[in-house]
């Protein structure tokens, strides 16, 4: 018996929940990153999934797209962690508030 | 030549510019001053050859106008810069530019040394070319344009030492004292002219003047644009109750009492009643309030004048009394008489003022005449000269005055004016004891100045401007010669300005008769009482002075009121400049312009300041807010969506 869509969809819903959970209230810079590259993981399982099911590759094929983005995206933002960092030499990103009024 | 009238106004103006712009580059005290009376002197030139011309014109139709260019086309209102030389013009301007040119040439040896000197050209220069444009113009505007310029340039000269103290302040204040009060008198004449637009519908002269001769416009609309533009001749000529300029307005330097305060901006207002005497003609009622204010202006200076000790201050009373006359006649009807006496007047106050410039100059800038003295042997050609303005202005023939005088006064009686008549006979008295007591004191007598001063001629520069003066003060009162004297010769002054004054004379109707005998009588009579006057003021200032100093402490009450100028200027301040100061001082500063103005002002500024305190409390600067904000509007947005389906 295959496994029900349901299944995998809630797998990804929860995923990404649990990812914002961690952007929302982690304190650490680079935990607040894994999380926001776990949204984004979610967000390509429910791709693929559909993409299996409804038995269309363009869901893969966006997959890719998503997946080049990432890394892009983790790339400068952790740059920019390190260029923090030099600054302020802390991962607190409480401590980081200049914008403040 | 006529044709080229208008540069007799541009001539000056260039002057103005040359002096103005490169006079403080030049050391050399000649150029400048020639400049500045170069101008002037070829502005006379061109006047000269403009008057020959219109000689030669026949008597009706000496008009010849000259447009330079449009200067404002507003809806109904189409003003020219434009210039007309007629009959009454051309001797105006032969007045302002001869006299000028006399003065000017003075001034460069008056004003020797002072490091103003470019200043004080290039304002003079500026000061001819505004009353060019007064005297010359054909319209109000352009006449008004030159109203407000011969104001401007005398506040200029006025406070031209600007670090100079004056009396109880500075000289500053004497220049804004006569702005201001010149400006009452130019909200008059604004009022005038307004009227004059909106009954007539045009202000140029030549249109108003014929469509107020023909057109039916009530008596009272003339009578109200006549009070208006008499209001602004009372400001700019001295008249009762905005004289009090003119004697402040001696802090300036000599030539430029002379020039503004005696010869020509005073008589703007002369000039411009003569002008629109149509306009005045057919307003009988204000011509009677002319006459009156005229005539008691003439006693009140007059007897100010009596104990003035400051030369000046007696000159600028006499002014303000011999510009009472001109208004007198005025007012009587007799136009011809005021421009004739505006002329003498001309001739002999600038002679008076010149001279005593010289005086003042030589006993190094002492003005008070107790301090003079027997100046005679020293200054000779001064002395003769200012003996023959003094005859000149108390009447005595053949002098210039008597012409003038007598013809004011017998036009006066031969309408009827009898009160009026002995004003003015009784201010021809008063005028010969004040301007014989300045004489004896000044000129004769004992010495009364310390071995300090050294009293000396002046240079040629300066008395060669007196010496032509006196000699036109001498004879220039010929050509208005009564015809009893000179039979069918005399009178040409009169018969040259007639055509100006014909629609006036005959919409007036009413032309005093009088006998040969009336007329012989009336000039004795005030000739006479001259002489007498003269003869007493030598009598008390000459061999017996303990008289003066008896009378003065005998009426204390009256020499006092006499002394302190009737304290009108207390009086002004207190009725009228301190409520406005103080008035302006606690309700339009401290109230209005502080705490409501700025309170509205800056209460915007603190509301804002207020408001956006309490918003930019959202900026709190830590990213993950942001992030909670963005997830809550994602939501939100998702719900809406779902919902929407």
């Amino acid at each position: 018996m295959p496994i029900p869509i349901e299944y995998y969809l809630v797998l990804s819903a929860f995923m990404f929940i649990t990812g914002v959970a961690g952007v929302l209230t982690r304190r650490n810079a680079i935990v607040v990153f894994m999380s926001i590259e776990l949204m984004l993981n979610s967000a390509n399982l429910t791709l693929v999934t559909f993409s299996s099911y409804m038995g269309n590759p363009v869901g893969q094929l966006f997959v890719f797209f998503v997946m080049t983005v990432a890394a892009a995206e983790a790339a400068v933002g952790l740059a920019i962690i390190i260029a923090l960092f030099r600054n302020k030499l802390t991962m607190n990103i409480d401590e980081i508030n200049i914008l403040k009024w | 030549m006529a044709h080229y009238i208008y540069l007799t106004v541009l001539l000056p103006l260039l002057g103005f510019l040359v002096n103005g712009i490169f006079g403080s580059r030049t050391k050399n005290e000649k150029i400048i001053g020639w400049i500045g009376s170069g101008t002037v002197g070829l502005a006379f030139l061109i006047v000269a050859c403009a008057f020959f011309q219109t000689l030669g014109l026949p008597p009706d139709d000496r008009k010849t106008i000259v447009t330079l260019f449009n200067w404002l086309n507003v809806g109904g209102l189409n003003i020219n810069v434009s210039y007309q030389v007629d009959q009454l013009s051309i001797i105006m301007a032969l007045i302002v530019t001869g006299v000028g040119f006399l003065i000017h040439v003075y001034s460069i040896g008056y004003m020797h040394g002072d490091k103003g000197f470019w200043r004080f050209f290039s304002y003079m220069n500026l000061f001819i070319f505004a009353i060019m444009n007064l005297i010359l113009s054909d319209n109000f505007v352009l006449l008004f344009l030159g109203w407000e310029g011969v104001g401007l340039c005398s506040y200029l000269l006025i406070g031209f030492w600007y670090d100079k103290n004056f009396e109880k302040s500075t000289t500053g204040d004497a220049a804004k004292k006569a702005f201001i009060v010149n400006r009452i008198g130019d909200f008059g004449f604004l009022l005038g002219m307004f009227l004059i637009y909106l009954t007539f519908g045009s202000l140029n002269f030549s249109e108003v003047f014929s469509r107020s001769a023909s057109f039916n416009i009530p008596v009272s609309t003339f009578n109200f644009i006549a009070l208006f533009l008499f209001i602004g001749a009372i400001g700019k000529s001295a008249q009762i109750p905005l004289f009090v300029w003119l004697p402040d307005a001696m802090a300036g330097p000599t030539p430029v009492s002379a020039l503004i305060h005696a010869a020509t901006m005073v008589t703007a207002g002369v000039y411009m009643v003569a002008r629109c005497s149509i306009i005045f003609a057919s307003a009988p009622a204000i011509l009677t309030v002319i006459a009156i204010i005229g005539a008691f202006t003439a006693i009140f200076a007059a007897s100010i004048g009596l104990v003035q000790n400051d030369i000046k201050k007696i000159l600028a009373y006499s002014t303000i009394s011999q510009l009472g006359y001109m208004f007198l006649a005025m007012g009587v009807g007799a136009f011809t008489s005021g421009i004739f006496h505006v002329m003498t007047h001309a001739f002999f106050k600038a002679l008076l003022f010149l001279g005593a410039g010289s005086v003042i100059h030589s006993m190094h800038e002492e003005q008070n005449i107790q301090h003079f003295g027997g100046l005679k042997k020293y200054m000779p050609q001064t002395y003769f000269t200012f003996l023959i303005a003094a005859l000149a202005i108390s009447g005595i023939p053949p002098l210039s005055g008597f012409f003038s005088k007598d013809d004011i006064l017998l036009n006066t009686y031969a309408n009827g004016q009898y009160i009026l008549w002995f004003i003015g006979f009784a201010t021809a008295i008063l005028t010969a004891f004040y301007i014989f007591r300045l004489y004896f004191l000044t000129f004769e007598g004992k010495e009364r100045f310390g071995s300090q001063k050294h009293p000396h001629e002046s240079p040629k520069l300066m008395t060669i401007p007196l010496i032509v003066l006196a000699i036109l003060s001498a004879i220039g009162g010929f050509i208005g010669i009564p015809a009893i004297f000179a039979g069918e010769n005399g009178n040409l002054f009169e018969r040259w300005l007639e055509p100006v004054f014909k629609s006036a004379n005959t919409k007036m109707m009413t032309y005093g008769v009088h006998s040969n005998l009336e007329e012989i009588a009336l000039m004795s009579i005030t000739v006479i009482g001259a002489a007498i006057s003269i003869y007493f003021a030598r009598y008390v200032y000459l061999k017996n002075p303990r008289i003066a100093l008896n009378v003065s402490t005998k009426f204390k009450g009256l020499y006092d009121l006499l002394l302190n100028k009737y304290f009108v200027d207390e009086l002004y301040d207190a009725a009228i400049v301190n409520p406005i100061a103080k008035g302006s001082d606690r309700f339009l500063w401290r109230f209005t312009d502080v705490a409501v103005i700025d309170g509205f002002v800056n209460g915007t500024a603190s509301l804002i300041i207020f408001i956006s305190s309490k918003i930019r409390k959202i900026q709190t600067g830590v990213t993950q807010f942001y992030a909670v904000i963005m997830m809550l509007g994602i939501v939100i947005a998702l719900f809406w969506i779902i919902m929407s389906l």
